[in-house]
């Protein structure tokens, strides 16, 4: 059976351990910004990030913000897909201790190992629904990388953020894996009934 | 007979560009709720509570509910019983949807398809998407806009297929292309088909079927019961809502038909996530613009 948690992040292991596939989260605290570029600025071009990311959640975004002075305010920030950076996953994890990735449509195998072998989680967020994401960001604390910028790395502080689904856990559990083994198995069926066999 | 100012259909095509991106149609809400009634998963039961979470603060704020703002579609029906200027028409659009984006402001989702540069417009050659249809019996402007999002655009595909293929093929096709689609164009949400016509026209088909309001069938009987056996064959997949399981994989299956040569027999599948956008417009000869979906 499925369990709510509410979370603090940063995270420790053994809070990211109790997590299984299914449940859902919602956490207060410090979330990171990253998408494509920033991590092929990270990785590929060798800039460690000037900030830990230490038991940190990421998420895969590219928002929409407006400088307002030395400040930087929300317009829009959404979820983009995740499967275009999986291979940045392992070393987030690995090499920069990063305890959860949040996006949506999932990563694959070697995202996977990592999460086992070091601690993390993927956590699915609700994809196409940026105004309540938006609204559960309460301020960009700071923005390191600027030059990248819609691409940057961005520290939100966030309230209440969710409700994130874990899809990929630190046991070895795969949903969206375990969902299309699932239609796998009922498809013959499906096939009959709709008479394209 | 007066000549419209254009200025007017400028406007409809900056409001209708916003209204899309905030304000979700009513068909569309209401097919979410039903959706939501009848899953009976409790992390998919989440995840729609999360969506419409998401739409009362897109009404209450005026905000956008996707970041995704897509590519913008206008599509416009011109009556026969006044003079109107197409060209004028087409120009008023293209700087409609120009200055949606830089006086809401919202991000550009449109880019050079070669350079990858983003003039932060959404317009540029080919862009916006401009269809015309006229009829005979109207003196009206019906102008209905699509901001279509790249989640659900980037799972389109098509197949020729011959004659001897028969439906059994078409069927299976449309049925693969959804599952392959996986979570990736956010489900539940509206698949579009086309069948028949040429190979442009079957594609143009299938996105004239993602813009029909949810629930309302096809008039042919036929092709009515087509699109209840491919959402029920959808659903009996169990991929759910963001694609994490549960009851509800589809709100709707759309088919629109046209007819093909005697080799042909092409199909072709057009995805529309759950934040099924559109708005329309209707322009009077006086200039009076009303506003809906």
């Amino acid at each position: 059976m499925s369990k709510v948690h509410h979370l603090t992040s940063p995270f420790s292991e053994s809070v990211i351990r109790s997590l299984h596939a299914g449940d859902i989260v919602y956490f207060d605290g410090p979330l990171f910004g990253i998408r494509d570029l920033t991590q092929i600025h990270i990785f590929d071009k060798g800039n460690r990030p000037p900030v830990s990311l230490e038991g940190m959640p990421c998420i895969h975004t590219a928002p929409s913000l407006r400088r307002v002075g030395d400040k930087w305010e929300k317009i829009c920030v959404g979820t983009t897909t995740s499967t275009r950076m999986d291979r940045f996953t392992p070393g987030l994890i690995g090499e920069y201790g990063v305890r959860a990735i949040i996006g949506k449509g999932g990563l694959y195998q070697g995202s996977l190992e990592a999460m086992k072998k070091y601690g993390a989680v993927y956590l699915a967020i609700v994809g196409g629904a940026a105004a309540l994401e938006t609204e559960q960001i309460e301020e960009v604390e700071a923005v390191y990388f600027e030059e990248l910028h819609p691409e940057a790395l961005y520290r939100f502080r966030v309230k209440n953020f969710g409700p994130l689904t874990v899809a990929m856990d630190s046991h070895g559990v795969h949903l969206y894996e375990q969902v299309g083994e699932k239609i796998k198995e009922k498809l013959p069926e499906i096939y009959a009934k709709l008479g394209v066999l | 007979m007066e000549e419209l100012d254009y200025n007017i259909v400028e406007e409809a095509a900056k409001q209708l560009y916003i209204k899309a991106l905030c304000d979700l149609p009513p068909d569309v809400r209401e097919a979410l709720k039903k959706a939501y009634a009848r899953e009976t998963n409790p992390a998919a039961r989440s995840v729609f509570e999360a969506m419409f979470k998401a739409i009362d603060i897109a009404d209450s704020k005026k905000t956008l509910l996707c970041q995704d703002t897509g590519l913008p579609i206008y599509k416009v029906r011109i009556g026969s019983q006044y003079a109107w200027n197409g060209a004028k028409i087409k120009k008023a659009l293209y700087e409609g949807a120009k200055r949606a984006t830089q006086e809401f402001p919202f991000r550009s989702s449109s880019t050079h398809t070669i350079t990858r540069l983003n003039p932060q417009t959404s317009v540029g050659p080919g862009l916006p998407v401009t269809y015309f249809d006229f009829t005979e019996d109207s003196d009206e402007l019906d102008i209905l806009m699509v901001p279509k999002g790249s989640g659900s655009e980037n799972m389109s595909k098509m197949q020729m297929f011959y004659p001897q293929h028969g439906i059994k093929a078409v069927k299976k096709f449309i049925l693969d292309t959804v599952i392959e689609s996986g979570a990736n164009p956010c489900p539940p949400g509206i698949i579009g088909v086309g069948l028949g016509g040429t190979a442009d026209l079957v594609m143009k088909l299938a996105k004239d079927a993602i813009t029909r309001p949810v629930g309302q069938r096809h008039p042919d009987p036929m092709i009515a019961a087509m699109e209840v056996e491919l959402e029920e064959a959808i659903n009996a997949t169990g991929r759910g809502p963001m694609g994490l399981g549960g009851d509800v994989s589809c709100l709707a299956v759309h088919i629109e038909y046209a007819y093909t040569h005697i080799t042909q027999n092409p199909v072709a599948v057009n995805t529309q996530c759950w934040p099924a956008r559109r708005a329309r417009a209707i322009i009077t000869p006086a200039g009076n613009v009303t506003y809906g979906f």
